[in-house]
């Protein structure tokens, strides 16, 4: 930035300045292609197993399984980005489904219950942002905290039973737009929404700055800890979101709705090649990585693989992942 | 260091204070919490939690976390009630080796992943969180060690008692906690475990290997995770391998954060954390005299968390403060 003041030097030239990397280098080793080049990979060897894969709207109806914590996941990458974390999400929607469906037989008319839910998922996102943000605690111990207390509210409220929800608020999996279920165009929508936010705003572009930097960005005037703030805040809503969503597949709602989802979410940030230290990713690389973990998950259902050995295969996932990104991203630096 | 040191006393006596208060208000309610059945029952909630934590303390000390441990703990459990039930001969106190000895195994993946790689311990720990857990189901085929294959000897250690009906697990959770006392403040590498945690940057210029104590520190959680494994046998009976061990990092990371570890790192003492852990033992305990269902206790340990985060802070920012008055003092 600072170049085009300086005055040029008698001895230095720009033709004395290393070449730069040519283009197609620079995108092949981009983490989005590594994503994109093991979705192209998961679908080819998953239609091996079985036929059904190269049928669209086979994929469509088993990515409902996996809209929900993707849309989270689209929000967490941008946390993540600007250098916090939220472990508290998968918590978050079971508390909001509760509280929505426990509002409901207690005689709130739906829409109503359905604003609770919202509501309560906004508050606990503004709570995890009051104690990392307000209070300056780090944000990793504050959700692991926070992810123990919500889905211990989720258990006082619902006890160990399930509550049931009226049946026309169920099956939002079923619905079809234009022949694509409305949580998988939600997530479509979304991830368009987000990724124009986050590459194309001054607003996205001073998240990657606070990521990169908090200290700078907050020299450079960027209201640091207003967005990460809000950021934390949005986490909230998603998660609600994605409760309600959770909620109108199964049907019923229980406080172990969407168990260990923190794991699946920080994996497809991880898998999209976000970086873990904060300031660099993108809502494309998330939004391939919701499709391959999908794709991957499903396959390995085909191919009758235990619950367990999947467990295993995407804790392992979770850790090449994260080896592959931070190499990629030591060997572009400089 | 004086100003500091009154502080951290300050700490640990605080803590003696809040279960003194607790115990006293329930026991006002409830008269039967103040008895000695009610303190046999309070100890012996506790062993478990109070290994588990001592390992966590030294993870959170270097400025790490496991969150893997529950994990650990389930898995090592389920090899040593496996190798039971398949080779009954091998004489019952064997278990802790193995036990142990997975534990170690374990601990020293995530160690590895974390210093060869660089990586933050808490992304690794969540993968083999779900790694471990998963490689439990496929050893035991889903299946549950019932309490027949449990020797006799070793669920003995729960109920048989040497001196004044405390059953030996508890002595033995003592003996760990009075060891990691030692190795933390008596031991190089234990004083190594401070430096590292107090200042990351610092550490290797003072000479510190730091890989090799992290490396350590991340073995010695896995060890007594396992330690765990085999005690959570002995005193329930039977090894699950959806149940044993889940969400126990969360009752334990509770324990050591209200025991006074400070989360930043380097600031922590064994009696603090072993405060902390009678602490929670006390509240569990009291939970079903009070009425308070079961279902209540996550929720507690998570607003446990939240709230030795606050006082973690404001001791932190009386510190600071104190420092800085003697600074301007000077």
């Amino acid at each position: 930035m600072s170049m085009s003041g300086g005055a040029p030097s008698d001895t230095v030239s720009a033709l004395d300045a290393a070449a730069p990397r040519p283009r197609w280098q620079v995108i092949l080793i981009r983490p989005e292609t590594m994503t994109f080049v093991l979705l192209v990979l998961a679908i080819v060897v998953s239609s091996l197993l079985s036929p059904y894969f190269l049928d669209l709207t086979y994929i469509l109806a088993s990515f409902t399984l996996y809209a929900e914590f993707s849309l989270v996941a689209l929000v967490l990458t941008m946390v993540i980005i600007a250098g916090e974390i939220d472990l508290s999400a998968a918590s978050n929607m079971a508390l909001s489904a509760c509280l929505c469906a426990w509002t409901f037989r207690a005689g709130l008319p739906l829409p109503l219950a359905l604003l609770v839910g919202v509501g309560a998922g906004i508050l606990m996102g503004a709570l995890n942002g009051l104690l990392v943000i307000g209070l300056q605690l780090p944000s990793i111990i504050v959700t692991i905290g926070t992810l123990t207390l919500y889905r211990g509210l989720a258990q006082i409220i619902a006890g160990d039973q399930s509550i049931r929800l009226p049946d026309y608020f169920i099956g939002i999996n079923t619905w079809l737009v234009a022949g694509i279920p409305v949580p998988v165009l939600l997530f479509v929508v979304l991830s368009a929404v987000l990724g124009f936010l986050l590459s194309e705003t001054i607003w996205g572009r001073q998240i990657y700055q606070i990521g990169t930097s908090v200290i700078a960005a907050q020299h450079s005037g960027i209201r640091a800890k207003r967005i990460k703030f809000a950021l934390l805040v949005a986490m909230g809503f998603a998660s609600s979101i994605a409760g309600l969503i959770t909620a109108s597949r199964l049907g019923s709602v229980r406080y172990d709705l969407g168990l260990g989802g923190e794991l699946q979410m920080v994996l497809m940030a991880m898998l999209g090649g976000t970086y873990i230290f904060g300031g660099r990713g993108s809502i494309l690389g998330t939004f391939l990585a919701a499709w391959l973990l999908a794709v991957i998950s499903t396959g390995m259902t085909t191919a009758n693989l235990l619950p367990a050995t999947q467990l295993c295969v995407l804790g392992v996932l979770l850790i090449v992942s994260i080896i592959a990104t931070n190499l990629i991203y030591s060997r572009t630096q400089r | 260091m004086n100003a500091l040191g009154s502080v951290f006393l300050r700490r640990e006596a605080g803590i003696a204070v809040m279960i003194v208060l607790f115990c006293l208000a329930v026991g006002m309610i409830r008269p039967r919490f103040l008895t000695l059945d009610e303190l046999r029952i309070i100890l012996l909630l506790t062993p478990l939690i109070l290994i588990g934590a001592m390992g966590q303390m030294l993870v959170i000390l270097s400025r790490h976390v496991d969150l893997s441990i529950g994990s650990t703990q389930g898995f090592a459990a389920m090899a040593t009630a496996m190798m039971f039930k398949f080779h009954p001969e091998i004489p019952w106190y064997l278990g802790f080796g193995v036990a142990i000895g997975v534990g170690i195994g374990l601990g020293f993946v995530n160690g590895a992943l974390i210093t060869l790689f660089r990586l933050p311990a808490i992304i690794v720990t969540l993968g083999t969180l779900n790694l471990y857990r998963g490689l439990t189901f496929i050893i035991s085929d889903a299946k549950q060690i019932d309490r027949q294959f449990v020797p006799a000897a070793l669920k003995g250690m729960s109920t048989t008692s040497p001196i004044f009906d405390i059953p030996w697990i508890i002595f033995m959770a003592l003996g760990t906690a009075l060891m990691t006392h030692w190795f933390a403040n008596h031991s190089r590498i234990g004083r190594q475990v401070f430096a590292l945690g107090s200042n990351p940057a610092a550490a290797p210029l003072r000479g510190i290997r730091v890989n090799a104590v992290t490396l350590m520190v991340f073995m010695i959680s896995g060890a007594l995770a396992g330690l765990s494994g085999i005690m959570y046998a002995s005193r329930w009976g039977f090894v699950n391998p959806s149940n044993t061990g889940f969400g126990f990092e969360f009752q334990v990371i509770a324990a050591v954060v209200i025991g006074g570890v400070s989360i930043n790192g380097g600031v922590g003492s064994v009696l603090g954390v072993t405060l902390g852990v009678l602490l929670l033992g006390c509240v569990s305990a009291a939970l079903p005299l009070l009425g308070i269902p079961g279902a209540a206790q996550n929720a507690i340990y998570g607003a446990v968390i939240l709230i030795a985060l606050l006082i973690d802070r404001s001791v932190r920012q009386r510190g600071i403060a104190a420092l800085a008055l003697r600074r301007v003092a000077a």
